[in-house]
């Protein structure tokens, strides 16, 4: 009897891409869920507007790339950089703000570098940066969390900002959005006030921003999750949690009336965020594990950089996409010893 | 001072858990049954990854069973055997079991029925061998390691360094495979006098048994063997944890002694003698009985095949013979295979013969083989990283071969790669990793091949620039001499007394102030 062949092993494949990315965007249903109970159903319609840009756009450029778009399309891939993108921007953000982040995440970071597997900078973070760039007004435009807002917009109220970029009277955006707990930490650091004053602001919760640390909760809970089904390792994010505490706790130590302590750091802005699902990203990231712990240290250190010294309140985004560009000179250096090799 | 080898294990990077389905194998009662004679056999010449063996026997020769077909000074050779008696009625290429699928040169012998065996030359007071004549006996019983790799064993033996602790790997941790357990539990004692043959022999102190956690049955009866042999001292039966690939000879290695065997060496340069317990077993039988390697204890398994179990099978038989012994193929069959699943060959055709490497046919259903899907570009998940044994990067590694970059692959060490297909099968791209790695050492190969002739022909370039050169000063030289002979005849004279007034000159200058 004759049968066909082909090279081990033999057995069926374990995973497969679209699996993964499932998975990641699964482990942000509960981060996004919180994040909606604090900030309003706007979260969700800058998810579902980011979704249906980035396919359209993955589509178009599979067609002018001459690639199939069928597969690719089932992959998730574009799907969950949409997500991560919606996530970072406020949720009444103009629809056009997502429109242009989805151009340059989709067609220029992924398909004009080769698409999957061989863009260098982190789609998302690319799509974020050059909109928090080039339009800051509308990226400061944060809600504040439901529970201490004024007015809270309703649904159509809502729609109308995303899609006509005005609030119906009576609301007023000066009325309805506030800063991010970290620009108003940013303030009063800049203005010499003691943590303690800065820390009177409402707008903090137990250790981080009220709301954000709970929004912070559930991503870790879904990373953890990610954490436990092996999907990411956890040597990007444990890397740069550590860094952050053990870079902020002697100054907090050394004197906690002008230094934040470390758990604000984590609990506010996208760090945690980021050290789950977006510094994880591996197409971007580095291949070895020593590489990784190295890519994750140097994002920690230049996210409190800008933090501390620069021009942005959250520098999550910049110090990603820095990163990735190192990425692969720290792979050059950090080939694991292979077996048997001189230890 | 002996290291306490087997008291405290270590572990390997990487690796699988995986299910390993030796139950569908093992339900049948010991021993198991023997394969019936076959009409007609095919035996592949070369069947271990030594050197070539010359053949001593012709076409039309009745041969008993047990006769050398060839012989094999060489060091690395091992030699093969008539599986029954009867006439040899070809030599020639057929198609055999190879990675390459290109034909080998076989011998096609007759069974005449008879099973008639050759003279043997038992040996039962075996302490009275010396080393070499252990090892130039089981070079003539043909043995080779059982466990898959076919190296010859005699050539393991030969090494001279000391060999503190004789480790016997019996822990089979592809799936499906099953011999060696089925093995330990119906002969345990061939398996216990091998070691001792071993030890006595070449003067090592300890042997340990490695099998699997699961395996009670085999610790069981590995143990009894050893208390009636009275070996308590020498052998020790150690439980590794089932993890794949475990039962590889460099990973058991570092899981029983923390240590790696280096690049490039055997386990011989740590003091280590591995041997797979087949082999052990086939080394008792050779010296013992003096039976050389005829057959061995072969896995059918699978959801392809009707009724899984473990047989004694002749080295030559047609692979369908073994088949219809377990009742034929289910209709899911979907992929014939000679080993396990991961480092198993896909084999075209069951006509082809069962060899010495064959522990396993598995026929894996429709359900159980990779379906076809199309593979995606590498997003660097790093599940290939955490799951090497090998501790390399597969996925950069991908990338250089693909993109034909074979010089960066010497800090990535590819040939420390022991394809298990771990990487493989957790790739959540479908990249076939394992063909990748197999085409970029065959490269490597060749280019090494290349560069040696092109070191060899640049050497002998330059050599024959220099020698060119040479001749051509040489020539100059003489040229002037002569020249100067002619003119110089002349005003030799002057040229003397201007000589002589020089050295004068330099005589009254104060010491040193020409430097
Ligand atoms: S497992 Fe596959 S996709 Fe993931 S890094 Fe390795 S080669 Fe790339
Ligand atoms: S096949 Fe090679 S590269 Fe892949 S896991 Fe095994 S040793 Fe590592």
């Amino acid at each position: 009897m004759e049968f066909s062949t082909s090279g081990a092993p033999h057995l069926p494949a374990q995973t497969r891409v679209n699996k993964i990315m499932l998975q990641v965007l699964l482990a942000l249903i509960p981060g996004t869920l919180a994040m909606t109970w604090f900030f309003g159903i706007g979260v969700l319609l800058q998810i579902i507007l980011a979704i249906v840009f980035a396919l359209a756009l993955e589509w178009a450029m599979l067609k002018l790339r001459g690639r199939p778009p069928g597969l690719a399309l089932r992959d998730y891939s574009a799907v969950t950089t949409a997500v991560l993108f919606a996530l970072c921007i406020p949720p009444l953000a103009p629809w056009w703000i997502s429109l242009i982040g989805m151009i340059f995440a989709i067609a220029i970071a992924k398909h004009l570098y080769g698409g999957l597997g061989n863009n260098v900078f982190n789609p998302a973070m690319v799509g974020y940066v050059v909109v928090l760039i080039a339009f800051p007004l509308e990226l400061t435009r944060w809600l504040p969390p439901t529970e201490l807002a004024t007015s809270i917009p309703s649904i159509l109220q809502s729609l109308q900002a995303v899609f006509f970029g005005n609030l119906p009277a009576p609301l007023n955006w000066d009325a309805v959005s506030q800063a991010t707990p970290l620009d108003v930490l940013k303030d009063g650091v800049e203005q010499n006030l003691l943590i303690s004053e800065i820390r009177q602001s409402p707008i903090f919760g137990d250790y981080g921003g009220h709301g954000w640390e709970w929004v912070a909760n559930f991503f870790a809970l879904g990373g953890l999750w990610l954490l436990w089904r092996r999907v990411i390792s956890w040597h990007v994010p444990v890397a740069i949690l550590a860094t952050v505490i053990f870079l902020t706790l002697p100054a907090w130590l050394y004197d906690p009336s002008v230094n934040p302590v470390p758990l604000q750091h984590i609990f506010s802005g996208a760090l945690v965020l980021g050290a789950f699902f977006i510094a994880t990203d591996p197409v971007t990231g580095c291949a070895s594990r020593r590489g990784k712990l190295i890519f994750g240290l140097g994002v920690a250190l230049i996210t409190l950089s800008i933090r501390l010294w620069g021009g942005y309140p959250d520098g999550l985004a910049f110090a990603v996409l820095i990163m990735n560009m190192f990425a692969p000179l720290i792979d050059r250096y950090t080939i694991p010893r292979a077996y048997g090799q001189p230890k | 001072m002996l290291a306490p080898i087997g008291t405290y294990l270590h572990s390997f990077p990487g690796g699988l858990k995986l299910k390993h389905y030796k139950a569908m194998s093992c339900q049948q009662s010991l021993p198991v049954p023997r394969l019936p004679l076959s009409a007609e056999y095919v035996i592949p010449v070369s069947q271990h990854s030594g050197s070539e063996d010359k053949l001593i026997v012709t076409v039309g020769q009745k041969v008993l069973k047990g006769t050398a077909f060839s012989s094999s000074e060489q060091a690395t050779g091992a030699a093969i055997h008539a599986p029954t008696s009867g006439l040899i009625t070809a030599i020639e290429a057929r198609p055999v079991p190879h990675q390459s699928g290109l034909k080998a040169l076989c011998v096609i012998m007759e069974a005449d029925g008879e099973d008639r065996w050759a003279e043997m030359n038992p040996c039962p007071d075996y302490q009275e061998l010396t080393a070499t004549e252990l090892i130039t006996q089981v070079r003539a019983a043909g043995i080779v390691g059982l466990g898959g790799a076919v190296f010859p064993t005699a050539t393991k033996l030969a090494g001279t360094e000391k060999i503190h602790t004789l480790i016997l790997n019996g822990a089979e941790c592809e799936p499906y495979i099953a011999c060696d357990e089925i093995l330990m539990q119906q002969a345990p004692e061939k398996i216990i006098q091998g070691a001792q043959i071993l030890c006595e022999i070449l003067a090592i102190p300890q042997a340990i048994i490695a099998i699997e956690d699961p395996m009670e049955n085999c610790q069981k009866s590995l143990d009894k063997a050893i208390l009636q042999a009275g070996a308590e001292a020498l052998i020790k039966v150690v439980k590794v944890p089932m993890l794949y690939p475990e039962g590889g000879e460099r990973q058991l290695v570092q899981v029983l002694t923390g240590e790696e065997v280096p690049a490039g060496g055997l386990p011989l340069s740590l003091g280590l003698l591995v041997q797979n317990v087949a082999t052990v077993a086939a080394i008792s039988d050779a010296i013992i009985h003096g039976k050389p390697l005829l057959e061995r204890i072969v896995t059918v398994t699978g959801n392809g095949i009707v009724a899984p179990q473990n047989m004694v099978a002749s080295f030559g038989t047609p692979i369908s013979e073994l088949v219809d012994f377990c009742g034929g193929y289910t209709p899911s069959i979907a992929r014939l295979i000679m080993g396990g699943p991961l480092m198993g060959l896909a084999l075209n055709s069951d006509s082809l013969p069962l060899i010495k490497a064959s522990n396993c046919i598995l026929g894996l259903s429709s359900a159980d083989v990779s379906s076809t899907q199309p593979e995606f570009p590498c997003i660097n998940c790093g599940f290939c990283v955490s799951v090497c044994p090998a501790g390399l990067l597969p996925q950069t590694l991908q990338t250089m071969i693909r993109s034909e970059n074979f010089s960066a692959l010497e800090p990535l060490h590819l040939e420390a790669c022991i394809e298990c297909g771990c990487c493989d099968y957790v790739c959540p791209s479908h990249i076939p990793l394992v063909n990748y790695f197999r085409y970029g050492k065959d490269q490597l190969q060749q280019l090494a091949i290349d560069k040696q002739k092109s070191t060899l022909a640049r050497e002998r370039y330059e050599l024959r620039e220099q020698r060119l050169e040479k001749q051509q000063t040489e020539r100059r030289a003489r040229h002037q001499k002569r020249k100067q002979a002619l003119a110089g005849s002349a005003d030799k004279q002057t040229s003397i007394a201007a000589a002589v007034a020089r050295a004068k000159a330099k005589k009254q200058q104060p010491e040193g102030s020409d430097s």
